[in-house]
């Protein structure tokens, strides 16, 4: 159908499904492919036989290269010569290691007494992160709705805000850790500024960017500048300004990391840092993927949710619609009983 | 007016300001009526690039109650310019307008507006559409619901009250947002070309709608537009413009008799108001465009025309 156009144009929905899956499964593939085809990269050898070399033990992984010149060196002096396999280094896991840390992550007991479980790590980052944004939110999208509502608001805020955003948020990681201690808070503090002064200016330009039209027909309709904001700009930017908070959890997931390190490390990223010392790069990625996951799912929710909650930006039908239609369809009809039958579609 | 020239060639065609005893009669009694908007040597200037650019000027205008006025011109003669003066949208830089006798500013709900493009909130449905302006009134409940319908039933689309906005084709848009301007029981409407958007089938449509809201419901109309036959249909009275700066020029009442019809697009009357409209908006003067610089790129012999 859109051949002649191969841009911009709408995939079939099952061509789509596809793509999406696909997307997943060509990392997983080349992951795959460097971890299980002994010729493919593969830079260290394993050793199997240490054959009498002192320093040499099984299991050991050794360069390549030194791995040749010590087996070429034995040959020369004719000892006895040992043995090994093509293998990875420690760093790069195999899928199937990553696959069972994931499970066994989270059913492995810490090792020292201070260490924490993987899902008490968890659930640290996650408070971390719901109350920076949360209270970024709570101040930043009121003061971007009067900025892009309001002129002189506008010039009042943003110029200082603009200049405060190129401040790396990190860089007030020690001064946090001055005023809030060395606990929760001062990461609390850097995903709020991490956040804050971003949320200002993209709320305040997606309410400016809300059709001129709509207010001038309002105000002809009698709204007064109450009104306008609360019942033209507000509901008209709703749907961009709730992908606007989409976008921005995404940044502040990317302070967190940097966040949790200040003051006594704490959250998924002390998890990462104590197993990487212990060498268990397996749990690493696990953790690593799991904060992906966690990012991934929210924001997929989100989306399927603002999807639904401003219908009228999408009138396909959708059966989360229909379902609560069809809960409601009774009730209505006792109550409007000479309400007329609604016409389906077909404008 | 001085250049009446329809002597020659029109010789068939009777004089526009020629009326009929019933069209005559109608127009004495117009003008009894009280006068509802006045505009008093309406001027607007803007800054432009080049200088201050003069939009409108001196611009004095009266509109009876119940009136159907049309405003035509050329593009550029500012009559956007005049309709947003009108719903306070815009201020004039010179002369006021009266509502009743009262000045205004700033815009309001004594005078609804048709915009253009859709303005209608794409995240109410159609019934709270027409709802919004009896809201902004402070009134709800049952009764302002009751009330909107009615409004929706009158432009034919109370079917439609549990739509949203982007359901509806554009035809039907334009009528929720008549339907929308008129809720608040506005004393004038002003429209903004507002079928300028719409194709010729839809458009006729809207027309023979509009005359017939506008014969039930109290309302005084001025309607802009660029389409000349449009204006004959619907006006009682057209006000033509003339551009650079955007001036009178001049005041048409339109001979036709009313209830109006396309049918009525052939008779004298109409063609002898459509003439005066072509004389006044494409004078002959200006009408022969340079030939386009045009080389021939096709084969001798190989003709179309």
């Amino acid at each position: 159908m859109s051949r002649w156009r191969p841009f911009r144009s709408e995939l079939p929905p099952g061509r789509r499904r596809l793509l999406g899956i696909a997307a997943f499964l060509l990392p997983l593939l080349v992951w795959s492919l460097f971890s299980y085809v002994p010729w493919l990269w593969h830079p260290m050898i394993k050793v199997t036989e240490p054959a009498g070399v002192t320093w040499l033990r099984v299991d050991q992984l050794v360069p390549r290269e030194d791995f040749a010149k010590l087996v070429e060196e034995r040959r020369a002096a004719d000892l006895a010569i040992p043995e090994g396999k093509r293998a990875n280094p420690i760093f790069f896991q195999p899928p199937h290691a990553v696959a069972r840390a994931l499970y066994t992550a989270f059913t492995t007991k810490p090792v020292l007494r201070g260490d924490k479980w993987l899902h008490e790590s968890l659930a640290t980052s996650i408070k971390t992160i719901f109350w920076g944004f949360t209270i970024s939110s709570l101040i930043g999208v009121p003061l971007g709705i009067l900025c892009g509502a309001f002129a002189s608001a506008s010039r009042l805020t943003e110029p200082f805000v603009d200049f405060v955003r190129y401040m790396p948020a990190p860089a007030f990681g020690a001064l946090m850790v001055a005023i809030f201690g060395i606990h929760l808070e001062p990461k609390i503090a850097i995903i709020v500024i991490g956040t804050f002064f971003q949320q200002v200016l993209v709320v305040a330009n997606t309410v400016r960017r809300v059709d001129a039209g709509l207010l001038e027909a309002a105000a002809t309709l009698g709204a007064k500048r109450r009104h306008l904001v609360l019942r033209v700009l507000l509901p008209a930017s709703l749907p961009d300004l709730y992908n606007d908070l989409r976008i921005l959890l995404g940044w502040a997931w990317t302070y967190l990391v940097v966040a949790e390190v200040v003051g006594v490390s704490s959250g998924i990223t002390f998890f990462i840092n104590q197993q990487a010392k212990y060498r268990n790069f397996d749990n690493v990625y696990a953790a690593i993927i799991l904060i992906g996951i966690i990012g991934f799912t929210t924001d997929q929710v989100l989306g399927w949710l603002g999807r639904r909650l401003f219908a009228w930006k999408n009138p396909r039908p959708s059966r989360f619609r229909a379902f609560f239609g069809r809960l409601f369809a009774g009730r209505e009809v006792l109550l409007f009983p000479d309400r007329p039958h609604r016409p389906a579609g077909g404008l | 007016m001085s250049s009446v020239a329809n002597s020659s060639s029109a010789s068939s065609l009777p004089d526009y300001r020629a009326q009929s005893p019933a069209v005559a009669a109608r127009f004495a009694r117009l003008r009894e009526r009280p006068v509802v908007l006045e505009l008093e040597h309406l001027g607007r200037r803007f800054v432009g690039d080049s200088g201050p650019v003069e939009a409108l000027r001196d611009i004095s205008f009266r509109v009876h109650r119940r009136e159907f006025v049309c405003v035509i011109g050329p593009s550029g003669c500012g009559k956007s310019t005049l309709i947003r003066m009108l719903a306070g949208l815009d201020e004039p830089s010179s002369g006021r307008v009266l509502l009743d006798g009262r000045p205004v500013s700033g815009p309001g709900p004594d005078r609804g507006m048709v915009f253009q493009g859709y303005t209608l909130f794409p995240w109410l449905t159609v019934l709270k559409n027409v709802l919004f302006g009896l809201q902004m009134q402070g009134r709800s409940g049952a009764s302002a619901e009751a009330e909107a319908r009615q409004w929706l039933e009158l432009v034919g689309l109370a079917k439609f009250a549990d739509h949203y906005p982007n359901q509806l084709s554009g035809g039907m848009r334009q009528r929720v947002a008549i339907a929308r301007a008129l809720a608040p029981n506005p004393r004038v409407l002003l429209m903004d070309e507002p079928f300028g958007a719409l194709d010729a089938q839809t458009r006729a449509q809207m027309q023979t709608h509009l005359l017939e809201i506008w014969r039930n419901v109290d309302v005084t109309i001025l309607f802009i537009t660029h389409d000349l036959d449009e204006a004959i249909l619907l006006a009682d009275r057209i006000l033509v413009l003339k551009a650079h700066p955007g001036e009178i020029h001049e005041v048409i009442e339109v001979p036709v008799p009313r209830p109006r019809s396309f049918a009525q697009q052939q008779s004298p009357e109409f063609q002898a108001t459509r003439r005066r409209l072509d004389e006044l908006i494409h004078p002959a003067a200006a009408a022969p465009a340079e030939p386009l610089p045009i080389i021939r790129l096709t084969q001798a012999g190989d003709d179309v025309e």
